[in-house]
């Protein structure tokens, strides 16, 4: 028992720490009540909706990831699916559920289909809870199950399709060119199931089997007039060649850490080479072998000599790249991950971020069928990279680590920032330049899982902001519009579940759909909270994000956010200039009184008011600090200039 | 949790090829004490949860049970290898993955200990010499596979510098290859990885330490010649 007590005992330190912190800087998410259905509740800049607990077949289950489709959201269980009617948000009302049990049931919808992944050994083709025991054999199901949503209240189990490595999570994606089908990748790690089971499957590396179930992803291909008939239709691999250099992707302090000791080696003489394009200092027993042996090549004996020095100078970039070049090929499986864990496709700028294992891929889906890699980022601080998000412009994009799968205490006091937290990348000419970490800034206890989860944007214009689920971390809305400093805007946390061990719970996913952000609570149901007005967000802001509407949404599958014009949209770009000080004072003034006297007028005098104030703000455009924002602006009047109230 | 909510249990397990591990007396912590009757009502969400999170739970197996036992001491010699890293001059590389291995490590033995603890099943410490087995009334110690030998432990603990570096990735690719090796073994058992924690936690275990061989196999090449 010394390793429990130990580990109880590191718990204990763990609060205490955590106490110190709250001291400190205090946050309300620091010691909260535990409880189950009882806990005690931190919120800021958030008004929670509602709280509705699982139905009586799914407590005590895993709920999983949500799908949007018109008024309903579909929760995944690892029991099945939970279909919510969320027409009042603040009331969800059960409006049926699908008992059919899988890991981990992650859901999606397209039209009046639903597709649902399993991926545990136990999964059953009958929906049996009874789990599979053969290790080989015809009832189990693990891949994507197919059902017929037409009629919400009845959803029909119709198709399956079986893969080697099941299904832990999955994409769907439209391809613009073929509106005769819709495509899904499958994603997932688990251990490739054996070819008596399902023919063709094969756990040998590519080298030793060039149909390898390994390295790979499925491609589904299913017909929209005729669901049933839904196949594999490719099995792309996009791993090949990875040399992405395991360390962690260039924070300035490291770039600059690392430049000031390569230059201090200059400085003293020492030996600097490049290696994997990066400066390197040459290591003192390697140089004093070289200098050695070019003493002996000149018949000398005794020190080196400054001449010798030079000499080596002269040559020991091409003895080094030599070296390397004459280095054993390594021998074993090769590295590179086998999988993806989860991949967000972009259709409207065509590109995927592919979250797998050790690295992070831009894609190129223009053929769908065949994603191409463009550019791989890895990161010696990632354990294991499990999903992506683009900013609306696509400009930018958020991977996260979910760093011991979910399961452990990733957020303690003692655990490092940048481990189990977001990277932000910027996208530039098809490449990822990393900018910085985000992660919960408030410590949770080791009785907590905790760690990056699912998250989406939420269509605040002109900003990337988004709700990131972190388990019993609970949910965090942050503001990503600067990839150098993300910034933490609202939160909602409960304390634990258990108060005398690591219970599992938390929310899985937090998604923005129509308005509000609706959470996945793995223990405690389905949450729905909404944003409120703070020093980080106006009402005006709110009130702009909520007129973009969606007919549906996988978190998967990102949709590019499009504002329809409205005053909300025209104050909201002017609460911005506000707050970023790119507009004076009485010019601001200015512009909030024509927009509320076009609003209350209407006919050609609303018309003209708004196209004078388009053309004042072109003219303050001219010197500001936000040009393009003043832009929108602008724009905005201009378009409510040509809509008939 | 107080030393009153410590039980002694004597349990004996089969395990595998007629191998009987841990007969001897074994403290373990009782599961979570069961919801009283009168609070399984219905619209008591937590209490339901509790009892049905129990009743819901597919059957483990002795493989199971022997995956989640033989992984802690496994768990525990990489422990005890990455803790060497800052005291045996290792790279600002080999330190940061070390620290990792160790970060990871330490949490994954709470779940499996609690895992077991909850099944009322034998508790093996975190021994980083292996996993002790009684064989005909004999108890000695079994080394999981890719767990080093005392020769290479003691190589490692000898080892300073570049190469301790060397030796360390090295070793620590031998010894995440066997916890790949066992994850492959368990879902090779009949019955077995049906229970929800053991194939969730068998699954991590596998993409991780893949992950974290690609890593180190890299590391291994861009040690310099």
């Amino acid at each position: 028992m010394r390793a429990l007590k130990l580990s109880l005992a590191l718990g204990l330190l763990t609060m205490a720490a955590c106490a110190r912190q709250a001291t400190t800087t205090p946050d309300p998410r620091v010691g909260l009540k535990a409880g189950l259905m009882d806990a005690g509740e931190a919120v800021s800049n958030l008004k929670i909706l509602a709280n509705v607990p699982p139905p009586e077949r799914f407590v005590g289950s895993t709920n999983s990831d949500l799908a949007f489709t018109g008024n309903y959201a579909i929760q995944g269980n690892y029991n099945g699916f939970q279909v919510w009617d969320i027409t009042n948000p603040g009331r969800p009302v059960l409006k049926t559920s699908y008992f059919c049990p899988a890991s981990q049931s992650d859901v999606s919808v397209y039209k009046n289909l639903l597709f649902v992944s399993g991926e545990g050994t136990s999964g059953r083709l009958d929906c049996g809870a009874q789990g599979v025991r053969d290790t080989v054999s015809a009832e189990r199901l693990r891949g994507l199950r197919i059902f017929d949503i037409s009629d919400i209240a009845n959803p029909k189990y119709i198709a399956n399709v079986q893969t080697c490595r099941g299904s832990h999570t999955h994409t769907v994606v439209e391809d613009p060119k073929d509106r005769e089908n819709i495509y899904v990748y499958i994603s997932g790690s688990a251990g490739v199931r054996s070819p008596r089971e399902l023919p063709g499957c094969s756990a040998l590396t590519p080298d030793q089997d060039p149909n390898s179930s390994l390295f790979r992803i499925e491609v589904i291909r299913v017909p929209l007039a005729t669901p049933t008939n839904a196949a594999i239709a490719s099995s792309p691999r996009f791993f090949n060649n990875l040399v992405a250099p395991p360390r962690h992707g260039d924070a300035p302090e490291d770039i600059a850490a690392r430049k000031k000791a390569v230059a201090d080696a200059k400085a003293s003489g020492g030996f600097v080479v490049i290696v994997d394009g990066t400066e390197q200092i040459a290591r003192q027993q390697t140089t004093r072998q070289l200098l050695d042996s070019i003493v002996v090549a000149r018949g000398g004996t005794g020190a080196a000599t400054a001449t010798d020095s030079a000499a080596l100078r002269a040559s020991i970039q091409s003895i080094m790249d030599a070296r390397a070049a004459a280095q054993p090929r390594r021998t074993g499986p090769r590295p590179g991950p086998t999988q993806c864990h989860d991949i967000t496709v972009y259709p409207a700028i065509g590109l995927a971020g592919g979250a797998c294992a050790g690295y992070g891929f831009l894609l190129d889906i223009s053929d769908v069928t065949n994603p191409r890699r463009i550019a791989e980022v890895a990161d010696s601080n990632f354990a294991f990279w499990h999903s992506a998000t683009f900013n609306n412009d696509g400009t930018k994009i958020l991977f996260s680590d979910e760093w011991g799968g979910g399961g452990s205490p990733k957020c303690r006091v003692t655990d490092k920032k940048e481990w189990g937290a977001d990277a932000i990348f910027t996208i530039e000419g098809r490449k990822m330049n990393f900018q910085s970490y985000y992660k919960l800034p408030a410590p949770q206890t080791s009785l907590e899982n905790c760690v990056a989860h699912n998250g989406s944007l939420i269509p605040i214009p002109g900003r990337d902001v988004m709700a990131q689920a972190w388990y019993q971390g609970g949910i965090s809305v942050f503001d990503w519009t600067d990839p150098k400093h993300p910034q933490e805007i609202a939160f909602f946390d409960r304390g634990p579940v258990d108060s005398t061990r690591q219970g599992s719970g938390g929310t899985w996913s937090a998604y923005w759909y129509n308005g509000a952000v609706f959470s996945s609570e793995i223990a405690r149901g389905l949450d729905v909270v909404e944003l409120t007005p703070s020093e980080f967000v106006t009402q005006n802001e709110i009130d702009a994000a909520k007129t973009v509407h969606q007919d549906y949404f996988n978190a998967q599958g990102q949709p590019k956010f499009v504002w329809p014009p409205s005053f909300s949209l025209a104050r909201a770009y002017a609460d911005q200039l506000e707050r970023s000080k790119c507009l004076g004072k009485d010019r601001l003034a200015s512009v909030r009184q024509g927009l509320a006297s076009a609003e209350t007028s209407s006919g050609a005098q609303r018309r003209e008011g708004l196209l004078r104030l388009a053309a004042d703000l072109q003219n303050d455009a001219r010197g500001s600090c936000d040009a393009p924002k003043i832009g929108k602006l602008a724009t905005t009047a201009r378009e409510l200039a040509g809509i008939q109230p | 949790m107080t030393a009153s909510h410590l039980v002694a249990v004597v349990a004996s397990l089969t395990l595998g090829a007629g191998v009987t591990a841990c007969s001897r007396a074994t403290r373990v912590t009782p599961p979570a004490p069961a919801p009283q009757t009168s609070r399984v009502v219905h619209g008591d969400p937590g209490g339901i949860a509790k009892a049905k999170a129990d009743s819901a739970r597919l059957p483990y197996t002795a493989a199971d049970v022997h995956f989640m036992s033989g992984m802690i001491g496994h768990h525990a010699q990489a422990i005890v290898m990455a803790r060497w890293a800052p005291t045996h001059g290792a790279s600002a590389s080999v330190q940061r993955l070390a620290e990792r291995i160790i970060n990871a490590q330490e949490d994954e033995i709470v779940i499996m200990q609690q895992w077991l603890a909850d099944r009322l099943q034998p508790v093996p410490e975190a021994n980083p010499a292996g996993m002790k087995m009684n064989v005909g009334g004999v108890e000695h110690v079994h080394l999981m596979p890719g767990m080093l030998t005392e020769a290479q432990m003691k190589q490692l603990d000898q080892a300073r510098g570049e190469e301790f570096d060397r030796l360390f990735l090295t070793f620590m690719i031998q010894h995440h290859r066997g916890a790949v090796e066992m994850v492959n073994d368990l879902f090779g058992s009949y019955g077995a990885g049906q229970d929800e924690t053991v194939f969730k936690f068998a699954s991590d275990v596998n993409v991780d330490q893949s992950t974290e061989i690609a890593r180190m196999e890299i590391m291994v090449q861009a040690l310099k010649p």
